[in-house]
């Protein structure tokens, strides 16, 4: 303990003397040193911008914020997109112990109300609190004014309850991304996506979660205007399966859920089976069929 | 005393309302608009307490102003009447408006439409709708003619058939009628009825 607060003296005046540059080089040494003095160089020094989340640091970045969109990527991943005839979402459920019941219903999908769904990347227990709040929201709505809400305004009163996160309070923010998918009679089928600081935007084809970047760029690549679902849904399966750690997939592994209108003309919410999934991804090839035992 | 009433037409809808101002035997003024344009294609006529009435639509219409500006996309008639309704039944427990309105409303999906809005917050989509001591003569004279896909000019001649009879047969019958009028172009003021200069 004496040799810690020594330690942390050291560090201490070392800052004081010190421009903003040699904080983050405390920070890249760090990285490739795991040399407790130097962790104490960081500790210290990013201690002075990143403890609060309503400090702007002097190069006018938010760390907590940051942060929180870190521990979004190392979530399991999720994909969204949007066609002509409805909005497709992927999600990636991490397997993490043998033991662990796989819960029948969606863990990564969640239905707002009946036009607007959801999925979620970051910190499970955060997310409840916003599904909470954005059906809450929904349902407002619909009892001030007798119709569903508009899916933009959902999104945007959920970021805003984020955005407060990272400007009052001294509470930390919320470490989660959504893909909200949805319709409305003003836009039809509509895809957001938004992460920990309260952004939005809309998107013809997101993700979120463990390499998002290189899901995005593929969905760059491959994502057409006037694709349709079927085509979105095997698009999702494809750029999941190659972004995904594991090497085999599986529908156990995986979430698909879809909006999109029935024949009657209602928004439909459905949250395809197991089974259906299996056999969807032998249908696009992502996986190889069973083989016989 | 108060007239105000409205029907739902062709592809349009109307509203009318006297345009006295009274207190106790008094007429302050007989050209005060009770009819307000809410938005672009929203009329709402309002009878009651003076100052309840001037209060109540004022703070709808700036509600509906913000939810515009908020959203970038009008809210539609039902939606109005359902929000005027809400508040009405929140005050009706605390401190409530003595208003009664008939919201007129145009939309691109649904056409025109009307409803009745009373303050016990009652809310009703109706074709014909009427508040007052002349409704008793309005509804009258609109369940006897009032037929659905009116045209502009059949309508006019019904809501001046009405306020005749009004003004023939109610005692205390206001001097001035103001005709209000929206359809796909907007809602906006069609014409007066006057029998005295203001």
């Amino acid at each position: 303990m004496l040799g810690c607060y020594s330690r942390m003296v050291e560090a201490g005046s070392f800052v004081d003397h010190s421009s903003l540059r040699s904080i983050q080089v405390a920070g890249f040494f760090w990285f490739f040193t795991s040399q407790s003095q130097h962790f104490f160089f960081l500790f210290k020094m990013s201690r002075r911008y990143d403890s609060r989340t309503t400090i702007f640091s002097p190069e006018g970045r938010l760390y907590q914020v940051e942060y929180a969109m870190e521990a979004i990527g190392n979530a399991g991943s999720a994909i969204g997109i949007l066609s002509k005839d409805g909005v497709v979402l992927v999600g990636e459920k991490k397997v993490t112990s043998k033991l662990l019941q796989t819960s029948t219903s969606t863990e990564k999908m969640y239905k707002i109300d009946d036009h607007i769904a959801c999925a979620v990347a970051g910190i499970m227990s955060d997310a409840n609190i916003l599904i909470n709040t954005a059906r809450v929201q929904a349902q407002r709505y619909t009892f001030s004014y007798q119709e569903p809400m508009p899916v933009e305004q959902l999104v945007q009163s959920l970021c805003d309850t984020k955005q407060g996160y990272t400007q009052f309070g001294g509470l930390r923010p919320f470490g989660v991304s959504f893909l909200f998918a949805g319709w409305d009679k003003n836009y039809g089928f509509q895809l957001y996506m938004s992460d920990p600081s309260g952004n939005y935007g809309g998107w013809k084809a997101a993700a979120i979660g463990a390499n998002n970047q290189a899901a995005q760029s593929m969905l760059k690549q491959d994502y057409k205007d006037d694709i349709s679902r079927e085509e979105a849904v095997q698009l999702a399966l494809k750029v999941l399966s190659k972004t995904m750690d594991s090497t085999s997939l599986t529908s156990d592994k995986l979430e698909l859920a879809e909006v999109f209108l029935s024949s009657s003309g209602k928004v439909k919410y459905q949250v395809c089976t197991p089974d259906a999934l299996s056999k969807m991804l032998v249908k696009y090839g992502v996986t190889q069929p069973p083989a016989e035992a | 005393m108060e007239c105000v009433f409205g029907m739902v037409g062709k592809d349009f809808a109307l509203v009318v309302a006297d345009s006295s101002a009274v207190n106790s035997i008094l007429v302050h003024k007989s050209n005060e608009d009770k009819i307000m344009v809410l938005d672009s294609h929203k009329l709402m006529g309002a009878s009651g307490e003076a100052g309840d009435r001037a209060q109540f639509t004022e703070y709808v219409q700036k509600n509906v102003s913000l939810y515009q500006y908020r959203n970038n996309i009008p809210l539609t008639t039902k939606a109005a009447a359902n929000f005027m309704r809400g508040e009405l039944a929140t005050a009706l427990r605390k401190n409530p408006y003595m208003v009664n309105i008939v919201l007129a409303g145009y939309d691109k999906e649904t056409g025109p439409s009307l409803y009745f809005i009373d303050y016990i917050a009652t809310l009703h989509k109706v074709d014909k709708a009427a508040f007052g001591y002349g409704s008793y003569f309005a509804l009258s004279m609109m369940d006897r003619h009032y037929h659905p896909n009116m045209t502009v000019d059949e309508a006019i001649k019904l809501a001046d058939q009405c306020i005749e009879e009004i003004r023939s047969r109610l005692v205390v019958a206001p001097q001035n009628f103001i005709i209000k009028i929206v359809d796909k172009d907007g809602a906006r003021e069609h014409s007066w009825r006057r029998t005295t200069k203001d």
